[in-house]
């Protein structure tokens, strides 16, 4: 395996006004690693998803993609963040366009597709998440689940190297959960490289290789699931994994029902 | 037989030729109007678009110095606008009546429609920048293809509003001599000592022109309107 790290950071602050969101955090991502932050919200983990393709530009410290530095001076950011695809909490699909021409556009306009190979290509990332024959509705007629599974397939159709997802299920109802979730675990399987902040303790358990517990903007604990859910060493972390899972736990194992069409 | 007779002694005393004529009058006279809010609003919506993006995406400085800009533009009656276009710049460059009637309408316009495009950049979510940026795309490349489409349809209803302002401001335009529906009015009242008829087909007149233009601009809105699951609500 390639030793260089896919993405890498080092040292990321960010303050906001006179809240300090972020207090120094650094990890390295290799390829094909699924890794899922975990943490109490307010602690920066949006944030730091948002400092890695610079939507956030960090106070201080350096984002490096596949051996890149691109918070050099210089760097055409927008270049770089075709290789970072994201995806949102509240989906953030354009609304005045139909599920296809939400792939199209950034096909189009940023990598400059002629409008058929767009087409061909945002054709076969809406198979990839089961949705063809939506193409032609408008997100407002989309459900929540089919929605954020359009904006996974606009992310891919960049064919980027990594991909990020800020609380991709969390405005999600939960029997729409478990459709977004295939996907994903889907996309793992196929050797995607993916950074996901999220309360999803079950697919944090099943698919990703690392979990990162944040914790008032540093990193608190890091390591594999098992390790965090069996043998926390932080009291912090253990105590938070219990609240979730006395939250979430129960219902956790019935929406990854994916399981079996895995 | 009273009422045929009734009638007949109603439509005898209606002034045929003097309707039938103001008509023709004030026909030629609605084109002339036409043309100043056309004119006029087509330089503001320009102008405002200008305006508006600058105030949304301009940086402090641009902000401020735009929203001084429109604050003195909208505090201007019209016609005061009007007066001092004209008159200061005809004492530099000779400019024909109309066109100075037709830009210092659109620039008052202009002020107007900054504040309403403003408005409708602030009604796209913020969300539909940060997902077009995360694709890879420049800033003016997301507003052109993603706020701007989204902007004019949330701007159609108010725009529509400031439509009618427009078309009925035009008349303002007389007080350079320049003959709009409102100056042939005049005209027309004066010559047949029936004001209140002739003023009345007037005010028939404009009503029609606000209507047409409401009516085609509601259509527009329907046409680009974007569905969502069908609520009836």
């Amino acid at each position: 395996m390639n030793n260089q790290p896919v993405i890498a950071c080092q040292d990321i602050h960010k303050k906001f006004g006179q809240t300090e969101v972020l207090k120094g955090v650094s990890f390295d991502v290799f390829n094909s690693e699924v890794i899922v932050i975990i943490g109490p919200s307010g602690t920066g983990k949006s944030t730091l998803l948002r400092c890695l393709n610079l939507l956030t530009i960090p106070d201080q410290g350096k984002v490096w993609l596949e051996g890149e530095e691109i918070t050099a001076p210089k760097v055409d950011i927008n270049v770089v963040r075709q290789k970072m695809g994201m995806v949102f909490q509240d989906f953030n699909l354009f609304s005045h366009l139909t599920a296809i021409d939400n792939i199209n556009v950034g096909l189009e306009k940023v990598c400059h597709f002629k409008k058929n190979e767009a087409n061909e290509k945002a054709l076969m990332h809406l198979n990839q998440v089961g949705l063809v024959d939506k193409k032609d509705l408008y997100p407002g007629q989309l459900s929540g689940g089919q929605q954020q599974r359009v904006a996974i397939a606009r992310a891919l159709a960049m064919d980027p190297v990594v991909m990020l997802f800020d609380e991709p299920t969390s405005a999600l109802d939960p029997e729409l959960i478990g459709e977004v979730l295939i996907v994903m675990k889907n996309l793992a399987k196929s050797g995607m490289t993916m950074i996901m902040v999220s309360h999803e303790l079950g697919f944090a358990r099943e698919v990703s290789n690392r979990i990162i517990f944040m914790e008032n903007g540093v990193i608190g604990e890091q390591g594999s699931p098992e390790k965090l859910f069996t043998n926390p060493q932080n009291a912090r972390t253990a105590q938070f994994l219990h609240k979730i899972n006395e939250l979430y736990g129960s219902t956790e194992e019935e929406q990854i029902a994916g399981k079996d069409v895995l | 037989m009273l009422f045929p007779e009734l009638l007949e002694a109603i439509t005898s005393k209606v002034p045929w030729n003097i309707i039938l004529n103001t008509f023709q009058v004030l026909l030629k006279g609605m084109v002339v109007t036409v043309e100043v809010a056309v004119g006029a609003l087509f330089l503001g919506i320009v102008l405002g678009l200008v305006l508006g993006l600058g105030r949304v995406y301009g940086g402090s400085l641009v902000s401020k110095v735009i929203a001084i800009f429109v604050l003195i533009l909208r505090a201007l009656p019209p016609v005061l606008t009007i007066f001092i276009l004209f008159y200061a710049v005809t004492s530099i460059i000779n400019l024909p009546p109309l066109l100075a009637g037709i830009l210092s309408l659109g620039l008052s316009s202009g002020a107007f429609q900054a504040e309403i495009f403003r408005g409708a950049i602030l009604g796209v979510p913020d969300g539909q920048m940060i997902s077009a940026r995360a694709l890879g795309m420049t800033k003016g490349e997301a507003i052109r293809t993603i706020i701007i489409p989204q902007a004019f349809r949330l701007a159609i209803p108010s725009w529509s509003n400031e439509a009618a302002l427009v078309i009925k401001n035009s008349s303002l335009v007389y007080v350079l001599g320049i003959p709009d529906m409102m100056r042939q009015a005049q005209y027309a009242a004066a010559r047949t000592a029936e004001p209140f008829l002739i003023f009345s087909l007037t005010a028939l007149a404009y009503y029609l022109l606000i209507l047409l233009a409401n009516k085609g601009l509601s259509a527009l809105d329907q046409k680009f309107r974007i569905p969502t699951l069908e609520l009836e609500l």
